[in-house]
């Protein structure tokens, strides 16, 4: 078992921290991506097409 | 396919959508690796298990300055090109610098509290590192307080080319001033002063967050150009609604 020493709970709250904000970057931008390809697919739905021609929703 | 045909939003997202599921997969395997490794580093003679909170805290403070570092190469290609996907970097960049800028800021306090016996010190490199995160949230702010895009971008870039100037404060003000926090000890002149049991998880990590950041990046600029086609097809369909 690893010993932390007397100094564990700033080594825990540092790692913690760590990974709560690199999960919320994830996190947000995978609700962002969500949003942005729903949002093209109602452009879609109502009829409105890009300059190329093609559907809005054509995303690699 | 030269560069500039990468550069072409469509190219960008086409190629992009092959290179991320790699991109992620090699960032978990390595970040596992470094996890373990730093798990299971000695402890240092003077500061025993705290040491660990380094293998963290130098790769977010290395990823707070590069970040802003790729912003910068971006607005050049912003002012001098005017490249569509200039922009798209840049500001698909700046809420992740200023996150491992922040992590770079809350490590180290977490860190200087039982090794200086204070979170916070106004010294040179934690005020600089403090002023680069204000930095963020202020080119944060101004992306979103200027309705034109271009007008944005150029603003952007101009703020962003300003606070470069910040990068090098940051990196030599541990030579430059008598501050609390210690010299460097990568990368200086004359090699590196930390022993191999310290050096191989730390680079470990430094290169896990590195790919990352580039995940992160490449996702968030595919949502930023995807932002954009929604705006430009909005802005048609009301055209159309109008005539």
């Amino acid at each position: 078992m690893m010993s932390l020493g007397p100094y564990a709970s700033f080594i825990a709250a540092s790692y913690a921290a760590v990974a709560i904000v690199v999960a919320i970057l994830i996190g947000w931008i995978i609700v962002d991506y969500r949003n942005q390809t729903q949002r093209l697919r109602e452009l879609d739905r109502s009829g409105v097409t890009r300059r190329s021609g093609r559907s809005a929703v054509d995303t690699p | 396919m030269s560069l500039i045909d990468l550069a072409n939003p469509t190219r960008f997202l086409a190629l992009s959508a092959r290179v991320l599921p790699w991109l992620a997969a090699a960032t978990i395997i390595l970040l596992t690796i470094g996890l373990y490794q730093s798990a299971y580093a000695p402890d240092d003679y003077q500061q025993g298990a705290t040491v660990k909170i380094m293998f963290i805290h130098v790769p977010n403070a290395w990823l707070s300055m590069f970040v802003w570092g790729v912003m910068s190469v971006a607005s050049l290609g912003t002012l001098v090109w005017r490249h569509p996907l200039a922009d798209v970097a840049a500001k698909a960049a700046a809420p992740i610098g200023a996150s491992f800028t922040f992590l770079a800021l809350l490590t180290g306090s977490l860190w200087g509290r039982p090794m200086w016996g204070t979170y916070w010190e106004w010294d040179a490199r934690l005020t600089s590192v403090l002023i680069l995160f204000l930095m963020y949230l202020g080119l944060m702010a101004l992306w979103r307080a200027v309705e034109d895009p271009s007008r944005a971008a150029r603003a952007a870039a101009v703020l962003t080319l300003v606070g470069a100037l910040n990068l090098p404060i940051i990196k030599f003000s541990v030579d430059w001033w008598n501050t609390l926090h210690q010299p460097a000890s990568v990368m200086r002149m004359g090699g590196s002063s930390l022993d191999k049991a310290f050096l191989i998880p730390l680079l470990v990590m430094a290169v896990a967050f590195t790919l990352l950041f580039i995940t992160l990046h490449l996702a968030a600029m595919r949502n930023e150009i995807l932002r954009r086609r929604v705006r430009s097809l909005q802005m048609m369909q009301a055209g159309q609604k109008a005539a």
